[in-house]
């Protein structure tokens, strides 16, 4: 059991975005370039987004962005973004987020384990505002518990 | 005793919402299956549920149920968890 690879392609610190949606292709980019999606899976986010509202918002302060498996999958992978400023998602009760995972799975029996290991993380609540205010990337490797 | 998790894809938040309610419901020594589901196949998946675990923006969509509809608010918060849970079941 352990959590997709987080190296410094899958990983951006203080991006700078106007709104959720950009939010959101933030690490859609970043789950791109690190060979786990091909770019429309950024979209498949933003539209699970639009269809369903903003329930990706888990947590205070956190967004968890996904959409299905399918052919915009490569390989499972999970991508990590800070925000520079926080942006709100229309959440009743988590707005504003400053920490958004782009989670990307090639099918839906074998990520169970990822997800178990994340909400380890995050089942700390120092994890969430660690994150946000991470200034390296292997600082936000750190805080994962993942190999940098 | 079944309990289902529902989110949009039902791969990412309600899994997530999977592992933290079993780990509640075993520290609460309550025996139940928790599974996860897309909120396309909640009727069919909730049939013989006692308890849908969501977030407010799934309520409407859920409809219908027999099942006792619980939103929580942080899914990382085993506390609000562990008191929803309780409060629904007890």
């Amino acid at each position: 059991m352990s959590l997709p690879e987080l190296n410094a392609d899958s990983i951006v610190i203080g991006a700078v975005v106007e709104d959720w949606r950009a939010a959101v292709r933030e690490a859609g980019a970043a789950l791109t370039r690190s060979g786990s999606t091909l770019p429309a899976y950024a979209e498949e986010m933003v539209r699970m987004i639009d269809e369903h509202g903003p329930y990706v918002v888990i947590a205070p302060g956190l967004a968890l962005a996904h959409a299905r498996p399918g052919p915009e999958v490569i390989k499972t992978g999970l991508a990590i973004v800070t925000l520079d400023t926080p942006v709100n998602f229309g959440h009743p009760h988590n707005d504003p987020v400053s920490v958004v995972l782009g989670l990307a799975v090639a099918s839906a029996e074998e990520h169970l384990a990822s997800v178990a290991d994340l909400a380890n993380v995050f089942n700390d609540d120092r994890a969430i505002p660690a994150l946000a205010n991470a200034k390296t990337v292997e600082e936000v490797q750190r805080i994962m518990g993942v190999p940098s | 005793m079944k309990i289902i998790a529902i989110c949009g894809a039902g791969i990412g938040s309600s899994a997530i919402l999977k592992v933290n309610a079993e780990r509640v419901l075993s520290r609460l020594g309550i025996e139940a299956d928790v599974m996860a589901a897309d909120i396309a196949s909640v009727q069919t998946a909730a049939a013989d549920a006692q308890v849908i675990l969501t977030s407010a923006e799934f309520v409407e969509a859920i409809g219908k149920t027999f099942a006792d509809v619980v939103v929580i608010n942080n899914y990382f918060d085993a506390n609000e968890l562990m008191i929803k849970l309780e409060e629904s079941l007890g």
